[in-house]
């Protein structure tokens, strides 16, 4: 059984499946522009997990679409390099974007029943997935689609090929839906959120079948959550976005135990696992920034204890600290504060 | 505790004293028909709430937990008599829910409740203050004097009546909208609060908020709370007695810690351990419940748990096993802890 | 232990936001082809009000001599019809009764509709099952197909004509009131209110209805088009209004012949309905898109 530290090894040799720089989306819309994603640069290794964490308004749903190119072209400009398998996202065709989509990059999303379409059965949309990638005959695409039902422990697969996405329970239409997106065999799977709809004895049951596959298939996965818990079970490493950028990443262990960032910190302080009854939880004074008018500086600034006027005035630079954990904040490079605060 | 500014028929005195249990529940039973297709022919029934029984003590947090289908968040429209039971009853305080002794009007202003929807639980023609004040003004106080308490308990849940009492519930965000909520049913000091998934919608830094307001407001209104929640972290942090519900039934009750260290029912032990790790050098490795719970549409014979338990026996599909109290203090309703139950094992007891 | 409130100074509110109608009367303002329809028939309404004032010529004074001028005719400007009365003398005054044919069944069946829909959206049950099943028996004839039947069997004439075009509406209204009520009492808000031990009326006042009127209001907006179009068939057929009444269809109906001669002066009934029809449906539209606050 891999540890989180041989995978990050192995990652670090080879070349990123996933890489993003400086990426950056903006909507425009009623009067306003929302700056949703403000410069997120982020590597995934091929077999690499990454989880991004954040709350509402932190731009990790946004960043995982941009991956696909899915947003509406004419309200959203986007910035930046993304490069997945080596071909460049923001340059392809029409053509060459369908083909990357489902083909190499798949997508699986929060809650099935909106993203499974309901007059068609799951079989049919899944053979359809097929057929789009490969040019194979209908009764083998039937084969592959009854295979991807077995690899992801449906019970009675056959049944399940016939069935409609609302005859189905939550846990198996994940499942259907997991299916469907690993079913041209694409190399990275995107999950936003896949798990927070789901019961807690399902959602188990979801989470170790992805960290599973993963395993077999060698996918990297990207998956969004709010929930450090989801990120503990799957991730190899962890980036914590806040209002659109990556505050710090690096390997799950080393964010758990040894956080920089004071909005990770708070993050992890204001669980309530560990905490006694009858104690006040710690919570982040403040509230989210608006996306529409960000603060020029660091964007947790306003809310931050240890804040200083530097902090306001200028968007903190990477620092580095080792064996790939980054930190964007001015304290990360004054050791003495940064343990004061942890 | 009773608050001398309310008018004196409003006041909502301690009736059965320290020891009487707030609420008791007995065999509440309610069934939901299913349209069927040719008329005259019953399609089946959804057996939400399938013979139910707890009590509410004074002063403590009861939590409810279980997963979909398991009938929660009908007890708690029950327990508000939002819905009527088909059988079973309810006592508020020694007294009859709807009997003479307490009418319904009375009852609903010593129990409300918190729903999990923030947005969809306000009116939005109506403006924050407006919303809070009706309550108040359902029960005959006056307009302004509605208004004046409306804005005193916004006050109290730490939104600036200045600021949010013209507001209206679209321009406010999901914790500030369920602290309105939570501010609306402190309005004529009930003594009991129901939350419903209350903070389950909520971003954690949020929900950490609205947690550290529900306590403070618990000690400083004498409340009783139930709590309503799927997150089992939650729970453990707020609640001193856990109720675990399975396709609507009451499986197993018990203090809190108690019930995280020594999980006694089958199916509390397998919840437990499906919560997420904590350390990723120790992840979980086998689901310990496979298969998504059941439809309360047609349950299984005998235990309703029996098809997905561990320790299933062939007498657990025949038997369905009530709440024993071999372990003092802490009902199961399991086979194993009856002495006569008819399964091989039995249950140790726990101190 | 006793406890006090606290009440704070009552400090004068420094945030009132603008209610629901303020904000969509702002939108509305806004739409610029929503104005131009309320400006038009604004205007057809004053018209309307003091037709015996702006009129130029008798609309009753008839003469064999004058029939079927054109339009532009010396002391006739839009010319004359079959009994060479001033057309548009005729228009102005059929003003009145087209408008007031067309508004006047859609209120009443806004009041009653709304009635019947919202007690049978809010009660539910046998109470629902009642009012729906009898209003869909109204509801199964075609609008038009009805409204003949019933004025056949009342006799012509305006008020008879009122009745079953009221008869008419009310079906289509009942059904919009009963699904917009029942989507609003499924709201958590409503089981807020019912926690609290309002009684029903109390929550319908207080809760259902601001949240109710202003779709049924937007849908009768719609109908006031259909009813004036109705109407001016009725009379066309001779059901509704008498000649020698100027109403907008019933000259539609008498100008019928002219078509060959004098198409120009034959066609002015039917633009008048044409124009105001329209009007009226591009302002319920922009009513409903004000209404539409994205939240």
């Amino acid at each position: 059984m891999t540890t989180p530290q041989d995978n990050h090894a192995e990652a670090q040799a080879a070349a990123p499946m996933v890489s993003v720089r400086d990426l950056r989306v903006t909507f425009s819309g009623g009067g306003k522009t929302i700056r949703a994603v403000n410069g997120v640069s982020l590597d995934v290794a091929p077999g690499e997990a990454l989880a991004l964490i954040g709350e509402s308004g932190s731009g990790k749903s946004v960043t995982l679409r941009a991956l696909m190119r899915l947003h509406p072209p004419r309200r959203t400009r986007m910035e930046g390099a993304i490069h997945i398998d080596g071909a460049d996202v923001m340059a392809l065709d029409a053509r060459a974007l369908q083909r990357l989509r489902g083909g190499t990059v798949a997508m699986v999303f929060q809650e099935p029943l909106l993203a499974l379409d309901p007059v068609y059965t799951v079989g049919q949309q899944i053979i359809e997935c097929i057929r789009t990638h490969a040019s194979v005959s209908a009764s083998e695409a039937r084969q592959r689609a009854l295979r991807a039902l077995e690899s992801v422990r449906i019970p009675s697969p056959e049944r399940r090929l016939a069935a409609y996405p609302h005859e189905m329970s939550g846990g198996m239409r994940q499942r259907a839906m997991i299916a469907l997106a690993l079913s041209a065999s694409p190399k990275v799977l995107l999950a936003d959120e896949p798990t927070t709809a789901l019961d807690a004895t399902v959602q188990i049951q979801v989470l170790i079948l992805l960290r599973e596959l993963q395993r077999e298939l060698g996918l990297s996965i990207v998956f969004v959550t709010h929930d450090i818990g989801a990120a503990v079970e799957i991730a190899d490493r962890v980036a914590v976005m806040y209002g659109g950028r990556i505050v710090e990443e690096g390997p799950i262990r080393t964010l758990l135990r040894a956080a920089r960032h004071p909005y990770t910190i708070a993050l992890l302080q204001s669980r309530q696992h560990g905490m006694d009854r009858g104690q006040r939880l710690q919570t982040i004074a403040g509230s989210p920034p608006d996306l529409a008018a960000l603060p020029p500086g660091c964007t947790f600034a306003p809310r931050c204890p240890h804040a200083r006027p530097a902090c306001l005035a200028q968007v903190p630079a990477t620092t580095d600290l080792g064996q790939g954990h980054r930190v964007s904040c001015i304290l990360a490079s004054e050791p003495a504060v940064a343990e004061a605060a942890a | 505790m009773t608050d001398t500014t309310l008018p004196e028929a409003l006041r909502n005195p301690d009736v059965g004293g320290p020891a009487q249990p707030l609420v008791i529940a007995r065999d509440l039973v309610k069934h939901f028909p299913l349209k069927s297709k040719i008329p005259g022919r019953r399609a089946g029934v959804v057996r939400a709430v399938d013979g139910v029984g707890f009590e509410v003590r004074k002063g403590e947090t009861l939590g409810v937990v279980g997963e979909s289908g398991c009938g929660k968040s009908t007890t708690a429209r029950l327990l508000m008599q939002l819905i009527e039971q088909d059988s079973g009853e309810l006592i508020f305080d020694a007294q009859g829910v709807g009997s003479a002794q307490l009418p319904m009007k009375r009852f609903r202003s010593q129990v409300q409740m918190v729903f999990q929807d923030s947005y969809s639980s306000l009116n939005p023609r109506l403006t924050i203050e407006e919303s809070i004040a009706f309550t108040a003004r359902v029960h005959g106080i006056g307009a302004a004097e509605a208004s004046a308490r409306a804005r005193a308990l916004l006050d109290r849940v730490g939104l600036e009546p200045a600021r949010f009492a013209g507001r209206y519930p679209h321009e406010l965000s999901g914790g500030q909208r369920q602290r309105v909520n939570i501010a609306r049913a402190l309005v004529l000091r009930p003594r009991l609060v129901i939350l419903d998934e209350a903070v389950s919608a909520l971003d954690k830094s949020v929900e950490a908020q609205v947690l550290n307001l529900l306590l403070e407001l618990k000690a400083e209104f004498d409340l009783t709370y139930v709590f309503i929640s799927h997150d089992l972290n939650v729970i453990r942090y707020l609640c001193d007695r856990v109720m675990v519900m399975y396709l609507g039934k009451v499986v197993e009750v018990g203090d809190t810690e108690t019930l995280y260290a020594n999980p006694a029912h089958p199916y509390t032990r397998a919840l437990l351990a499906s919560m997420p790790a904590t350390d990723p050098d120790h992840r979980t490795l086998v689901a310990p419940l496979a298969g998504d719970p059941p439809n309360p549409i047609n349950p299984p014979s005998g235990c309703s748990f029996h098809p997905r338990c561990a320790m299933a026996e062939a007498v657990c599909a025949r038997r369905a096993p009530a709440l024993s109290d071999a372990l003092a203090g802490h009902p199961v309703a399991c086979l194993m802890a009856h002495a006569d139950g008819g399964h091989s094992r039995q249950l140790a007891a726990t101190t | 232990m006793e406890m006090t409130l606290k009440k704070p100074a009552a400090a004068p509110l420094v945030q009132r936001s603008p209610g629901y109608w303020t904000t969509v009367g702002r939108r509305l303002l806004r739409n610029k082809l929503a104005m131009l329809a309320a400006l038009i028939l604004l205007a057809l309404v004053l018209m309307a009000l003091f037709a015996p004032a702006l009129m130029p010529s008798d609309p009753y004074a008839a003469s064999i001599l004058k029939r079927l001028k054109p339009v532009g005719t010396e002391h006739y400007p839009l010319g004359t019809d079959e009994l060479g009365r001033d057309m548009l003398s005729r228009l102005m005054l059929g003003a009145r009764l087209s408008l007031f044919m067309g508004i006047t069944p859609v209120l009443i069946a806004f009041v009653i509709g709304s009635a019947l829909g919202i007690v049978a959206g809010y009660a539910g049950g046998w109470t629902n099952t009642v009012i729906m099943r009898l209003v869909d028996i109204l509801y199964a004839f075609p609008s038009v197909l009805l409204a003949i039947a019933l004025s056949g069997t009342l006799g012509a004439g305006v008020g008879n004509a009122l009745l079953s075009l009221t008869i008419v509406f009310v079906p289509q209204i009942v059904r919009v009131a009963e699904s917009v009520t029942t989507q609003v009492r499924n709201r958590e808000f409503v089981d807020a209110a019912r926690a609290s031990g309002a009684s029903s009326l109390t929550i319908v006042r207080a809760h259902v209805l601001n949240n109710v009127l202003g779709p049924i209001f937007v849908y009768a907006t719609s109908l006031i088009s259909v009813s004036m179009i109705l109407a001016s068939g009725l009379s066309f057929l001779g059901l509704g209004v008498k000649p020698p009444e100027p109403e907008w269809g019933l000259m539609l109906n008498t100008l019928r012949t002219a078509i060959y001669t004098q198409p120009w002066v034959a066609a002015l009934p039917g633009a008048m309905i044409f124009m105001t029809s329209i009007s009226f449906n591009l302002l319920a539209d922009g009513i409903r898109s004000a209404m539409e606050i994205k939240d």
